[in-house]
């Protein structure tokens, strides 16, 4: 599904990505650590096509389609979705709107007519009740007043309305309290078919309990040094990330 | 002074006869006077403070050929020409507003014709009062118009002045408008108005007025409006340029009397070469009045956007409360907006704030909404839409709040020509 091969990437003069090599198949879930500022959310921004983003050198291939020729929406038209770290506040933009303009412009893109205003309802009403999120928050602007929790079911949430093939779920674990945590996580868990693939990124192995990931990789200053199994994610929560670095100082 | 105001000069004193001819005493007797201010000033420069973001000068030189045809008007118990007025109108005509400002001396002095609008004591208008200035004809044309609207004690009205181009038995059928040679002609001609509007609101009267501006790019308008309010009383202008060539409107208020209202709105939407300069003063003269303003552009392309405002607390207008917000969307690099928010306080007992802001589109909202698909030019749409919202809220009349919701949003898709459910337009 998702091939990234050599991939550099800088923010204005800064390099942060140093050559990333990745592969995802459909259907896996691949969890992404790293310390701060190791460059895990620049890979993810990188995938979805923020402009601010500018990529030196390698290539991204997404099924069969040369990734980073495509504009934000193609992306995200082809199937890509990412669940924000920080949700953005869209004042004067209300849900339904935003989600509507949303929906229509990727069955646009499919050749599809627009959704029949009752049916695009009932859509909302299905999904809304997978993350319960609430009616009221449906009526107000996007993100607008929403609490932490509230943002980041907001983001499933739109996964649902989307029906993403493949998703980046950007620490989407951070500022939930357990129960939000779970919820969020079996929300995921019910939308995914089995070829949807993922990829997760999270400081924490709580996430990974709901979400069980195939591969777990350690990013660390733009490069993935350590690949292994879901044991090595409770290797970094016990143990942190010193011991890979001096294995690659040892190296 | 520059040459522009020799053509007007000399065709006033070519036509003058004529003019008086087609006209009324009441507005002949202040002609003359009108003429000599306008004679002895001419039009203002750019070092004029109130003139400073408008090229006078340029938009007056061409010879447009000045209109005298009458004003057709609708029959309503409550409108007029002025000739056949039900009230004395000599203490009101001419009372409010001020012939030192140049286009208000020229448009008293060139207009023949004038409509009044006569809410009587204790009437309460209930469907909206609407005039629609048609734009129309052959030739490039000058048209000066000239309004007075009086509501007397008690009186309540909603008023909804618009400038639009199409005849109203062309626009209702596409297929005729298309066809038609004289909409045709219409739509490339060259039209420059002058307007004043003068507004009496006597004690407890509740005016809702709207000035409603759709024309083409080719269109200038100079609007001034002068609202003169009593005791106990409330007035609403909201002025909505959708489209447009060249536009200055200035709006004077005054706050005679204790315990009235005024709120003043603004929306403005700029694209292409398009420049809107509004310009307010507010002259609180009594205690315990409120003035709010919420002024809001969206310029895009190169288009111009100016506001200058200002409160003038006057000594003795103690517990004035007056707010005024300018805020603005610059959607491109290359459009400019100028923001001028002005207050002067003579008395110490006043709450007042003014404020104003210039801002560009919210890249991280435009990628949040790509990154769900939304495509960049319906994603900016959405902004800009959402950004005007909050004035076209403000509307009180709600058929028309419908109505503008709809014509914003089209013409933020540069749909605003295009008619409802018509298979042509799609």
């Amino acid at each position: 599904m998702l091939e990234i091969r050599n991939l550099h990437a800088q923010v204005g003069d800064k390099e942060i990505l140093k050559g990333i090599d990745l592969t995802i198949n459909d259907g896996e879930i691949h969890a992404l650590m790293g310390t701060n500022g190791a460059g895990k959310s620049t890979l993810s921004n990188v995938i979805v096509g923020n402009p601010n983003y500018e990529v030196t050198k390698g290539s991204i291939i997404f099924n069969g389609q040369d990734l980073l020729s495509m504009n934000t929406e193609e992306r995200a038209h082809a199937g890509i979705f990412m669940s924000f770290q920080a949700p953005i506040e869209i004042p004067g933009v209300s849900m339904t709107n935003f989600m509507r303009a949303a929906v229509n412009a990727r069955r646009e893109a499919q050749g599809k007519e627009p959704l029949k205003s009752t049916d695009f309802l009932k859509m909302m009403r299905e999904k809304r009740k997978l993350v319960e999120i609430d009616q009221k928050l449906m009526n107000r602007s996007v993100n607008e007043g929403f609490s932490g929790g509230e943002r980041k079911r907001n983001e499933i949430f739109q996964m649902a309305m989307l029906n993403p093939t493949f998703c980046i779920l950007d620490e989407t674990d951070s500022g939930l309290d357990v129960d939000a945590l779970r919820i969020v996580a079996e929300g995921f868990n019910k939308l995914r078919t089995p070829g949807t693939s993922a990829l997760v990124i999270t400081h924490y192995q709580r996430l990974l309990d709901y979400i069980r990931p195939h591969f777990v990789h350690v990013l660390i200053d733009g490069k993935i040094v350590k690949t292994g199994g879901p044991d090595l994610a409770q290797k970094i929560e016990n143990n942190g990330f010193d011991w890979i670095k001096e294995g690659l100082m040892n190296a | 002074m520059m040459k522009s105001e020799k053509q007007y000069i000399e065709f006033y004193q070519e036509a003058s006869s004529i003019i008086k001819e087609r006209s009324c005493p009441v507005m002949n007797a202040v002609r003359d006077a009108a003429f000599r201010q306008f004679e002895s000033s001419g039009f203002p420069t750019r070092k004029v403070e109130r003139y400073r973001y408008t090229d006078v000068d340029t938009v007056f030189a061409p010879n447009y050929g000045i209109s005298l045809t009458p004003i057709t008007i609708t029959p309503s118990p409550f409108i007029f020409h002025l000739k056949d007025a039900p009230i004395n109108v000599s203490p009101y005509y001419n009372r409010v507003a001020n012939t030192k400002d140049s286009i208000t001396a020229l448009n008293t002095m060139l207009s023949h014709d004038a409509l009044l609008i006569y809410v009587p004591p204790y009437t309460k208008v209930e469907s909206p009062i609407a005039i629609d200035n048609w734009l129309r004809g052959k030739e490039d044309t000058m048209m000066n118009r000239r309004f007075l609207i009086i509501l007397d004690k008690g009186a309540e009205a909603t008023i909804i002045i618009s400038d639009r181009m199409a005849p109203p038995s062309q626009a209702i059928d596409h297929h005729l408008s298309e066809a038609s040679p004289l909409l045709e002609k219409s739509e490339k001609r060259k039209y420059l108005t002058t307007q004043v509007i003068e507004v009496c609101c006597h004690d407890n009267a509740h005016l809702d007025l709207y000035e409603i501006e759709e024309t083409t790019s080719l269109c200038s308008r100079f609007s001034n409006v002068y609202i003169k309010v009593g005791r106990d009383s409330s007035v609403r202008h909201n002025s909505i340029t959708l489209f447009n060539g060249l536009t200055r409107n200035l709006c004077d208020v005054y706050l005679t009397d204790t315990n009235s209202q005024v709120t003043l709105n603004g929306c403005a939407i700029g694209s292409a070469n398009q420049h809107i300069d509004n310009n307010t003063l507010i002259h609180h003269q009594a205690p315990c009045c409120q003035s709010n303003q919420l002024y809001k552009y969206v310029v895009d392309d190169q288009s111009v956007g100016a506001f200058a405002g200002k409160i003038l607390v006057e000594k003795g207008a103690q517990q004035t409360t007056s707010q005024e917000t300018n805020a603005n969307l610059c959607a491109s690099s290359e459009a400019r907006v100028y923001t001028q928010p002005m207050l002067e306080i003579y008395a110490d007992d006043v709450k007042c704030a003014h404020g104003s802001t210039v801002g560009v589109m919210d890249e991280s909202a435009l990628f949040y909404m790509r990154q769900r698909g939304i495509p960049e030019a319906e994603a900016r749409t959405l902004l800009k839409n959402a950004f005007m919202g909050q004035v076209i809220n403000s509307i009180q009349y709600e058929p028309l709040r419908q109505k503008l919701y709809v014509k914003v949003e089209k013409r933020f898709r540069g749909e605003l020509d295009k008619c409802e459910d018509c298979r042509l337009c799609k």
